[in-house]
């Protein structure tokens, strides 16, 4: 039994005088993979901007290694679900990912040796040694990406958080970033908390859902959560799940759907 | 050989005492300038620059009409205004345009008042063109060692936050939550760019001061990549820029028509200008390819 990295209980956050989020509560251990699924708009970047200490909470605590993170540390490696980055930007893909070492600090870094080889490492561990003198805004999404999480990575955090990572890719860049960050999150021993909307292509890489809805969050393994009552519990209206060729469909039940009928017709949907 | 030197640099340029001033706190301006400048290029914050040096025209007039040193006013003017901007958040490019047009016209008023109630009152020709315009041959020099060390000061800070203001302004939430104070750090790196436009200001006028700020932080970064080397080549353009218009204004008085020599400033924005220009006539590095492709000769090239 390996001790919780990262442990939230009964998190809320009010933004506004709106309910975001509303007892929110999971852990984390090393190494783990989670997936923060729900849809559009659910609170899943609040709850990541919660984690990282950007968001105060209403209610709860966030507790990292069983205590309150401190304000600045390089434990956690986040990458936020878009840059606005100009494509003018004096940046090279090689110093966003130097960035990473040093970005919270005074002074200017000094070029040396062993920072050179380790950003040419990061660089290759995430396939984007091809670019890594281009600006980081002359770049594709799915290119920024992989830099940022280079950048992420290089401080050796023990647990990285991203945003959304896959949204507005094409499939093949989608799978690439699924399997960079499975492969790293083994071999450098990191803990893995993505959100998105869409947990297919997570499936295979996957330990365990955190899925947010209606403010609420259910947590376990993909089979556990992803079940039509458990998610007409969060969304507080009737959702099927279905199941086609191991992909998973979760579907609102259309307006003024009786619910006992759904109930009924439950049984008939294909698990 | 001889002959053409004395061609190049006119008599007495290495003797005259407002040259050596103007080349020694010019130099120092211009180095400040030009590594302020890449940071407010990559922050985006070229705008606020301008913003600053509008502002800092009032200051100078302002500071002229009551009878002080116009470098008290810019930096007066221009910090004022440089909190203010922090307070209401308007440093950013589309932050709130409407209003700023109206606060920087409204600015730009007060300084013609300010010139028409000055020049009428001291019957100073070319006050105005000083503070509009500037004149590094017209320093004073009990200003000198202000200048330089505020210069180096801004320069200093610069450098210093160099590092939280580049992971800033490639994403606030990732320097957020590693622990960089976001704020803080942007409102001490506006200050800095308000010290460096009233620098600029003293040296080629108020009006112009973005020129140096901005045209050689901008030429560079179209013609090196990274940081270090941008603030580098334009720090190396902005005092080449500043030399030869130097150079080019002293020998301007012996050209034809002879006896009146050309504003130094207008050699300063000129050559950095051209400078900026020419970075067109190069064609721009072929761009790496914007598609995720597996061949390894797309692989873009470096100079």
């Amino acid at each position: 039994m390996t001790a919780d990295l990262l442990r939230l209980d009964g998190v809320g956050v009010r933004l506004g005088g709106r309910e975001i989020l509303r007892d929110v509560s999971f852990s984390i251990r090393p190494g783990e993979f989670t997936g923060l699924i729900g849809p559009n708009g659910a609170g899943k970047t609040t709850l990541l901007r919660v984690i990282l200490g950007l968001q105060p909470v209403t209610g709860g605590a966030v507790l990292l290694d069983g205590s309150p993170r401190p304000a600045r540390d390089s434990s956690i490696g986040y990458v936020p679900q878009k840059l606005a980055i100009d494509p003018d930007m004096p940046l090279r893909v090689r110093d966003v990912v130097s960035l990473g070492l040093d970005g919270n600090r005074l002074g200017i870094s000094l070029p040396s040796r062993a920072r050179r080889v380790r950003v040419a490492e990061m660089l290759a561990a995430v396939g984007a040694e091809r670019y890594a003198d281009a600006r980081i805004g002359e770049l594709s999404g799915g290119e920024q990406q992989r830099v940022m999480i280079a950048h992420a990575l290089i401080s050796r955090p023990r647990l990285l958080l991203l945003d959304e990572p896959l949204a507005n890719l094409d499939i093949s860049s989608e799978q690439g970033i699924v399997s960079v960050l499975a492969r790293l999150a083994r071999a450098e021993g990191v803990a893995v908390l993505l959100s998105a909307h869409d947990m297919n292509p997570l499936m295979p890489v996957m330990d365990r859902i955190v899925y947010v809805a209606g403010g609420r969050a259910a947590v376990g393994s993909a089979d556990e959560v992803v079940q039509p009552e458990v998610l007409s519990r969060l969304y507080g209206r009737h959702v099927d799940v279905i199941r086609v060729h191991g992909r998973i469909l979760v579907v609102a039940a259309p307006e003024g759907f009786d619910d006992a009928e759904a109930v009924a017709e439950d049984a008939g949907v294909v698990r | 050989m001889g002959h053409l030197l004395r061609s190049v640099f006119e008599p007495g340029f290495f003797g005259s005492g407002p040259v050596h001033v103007a080349f020694a706190v010019g130099t120092v301006i211009a180095i400040t300038s030009a590594v302020v400048g890449v940071f407010t290029v990559t922050r985006g914050q070229s705008f606020a620059g301008h913003s600053l040096a509008d502002i800092a025209t009032t200051g100078g007039s302002g500071a002229f009409l009551v009878g002080i040193n116009q470098f008290w006013g810019y930096l007066a003017f221009g910090a004022g205004a440089a909190a203010f901007m922090e307070m209401i958040g308007v440093q950013r490019r589309r932050g709130r345009d409407v209003a700023t047009g109206v606060v920087l016209g409204a600015a730009l008023g007060l300084a013609a008042l300010f010139l028409y109630l000055g020049t009428q009152e001291s019957s100073t020709t070319g006050a105005s063109f000083t503070i509009l315009f500037g004149s590094m041959f017209v320093l004073t020099p009990s200003t000198v060692p202000t200048l330089i060390v505020s210069a180096l000061l801004a320069l200093a800070t610069v450098l210093m936050l160099a590092r939280m203001l580049l992971l800033s302004s490639l994403s606030p939430d990732i320097a957020a939550a590693r622990g960089v104070p976001v704020r803080a750090v942007g409102a001490a790196f506006l200050m800095a760019l308000a010290v460096s436009v009233a620098l600029s200001a003293v040296i080629i006028g108020a009006v112009l001061s973005t020129a140096l700020l901005i045209g050689p932080a901008a030429t560079a970064l179209r013609v090196v990549k990274g940081p270090v080397r941008a603030a580098a080549t334009a720090a190396g353009i902005g005092v080449l820029a500043t030399w030869l218009g130097i150079l080019l204004a002293y020998d301007s008085f012996y050209w034809p028509p002879a006896g009146r020599g050309w504003p130094v400033s207008f050699f300063v924005v000129a050559l950095v200008v051209g400078s900026y220009l020419v970075t067109y006539l190069r064609p721009r590095q072929r761009q790496v390819t914007t598609q995720e492709s597996p061949d390894p000769e797309h692989a873009c090239s470096v100079a």
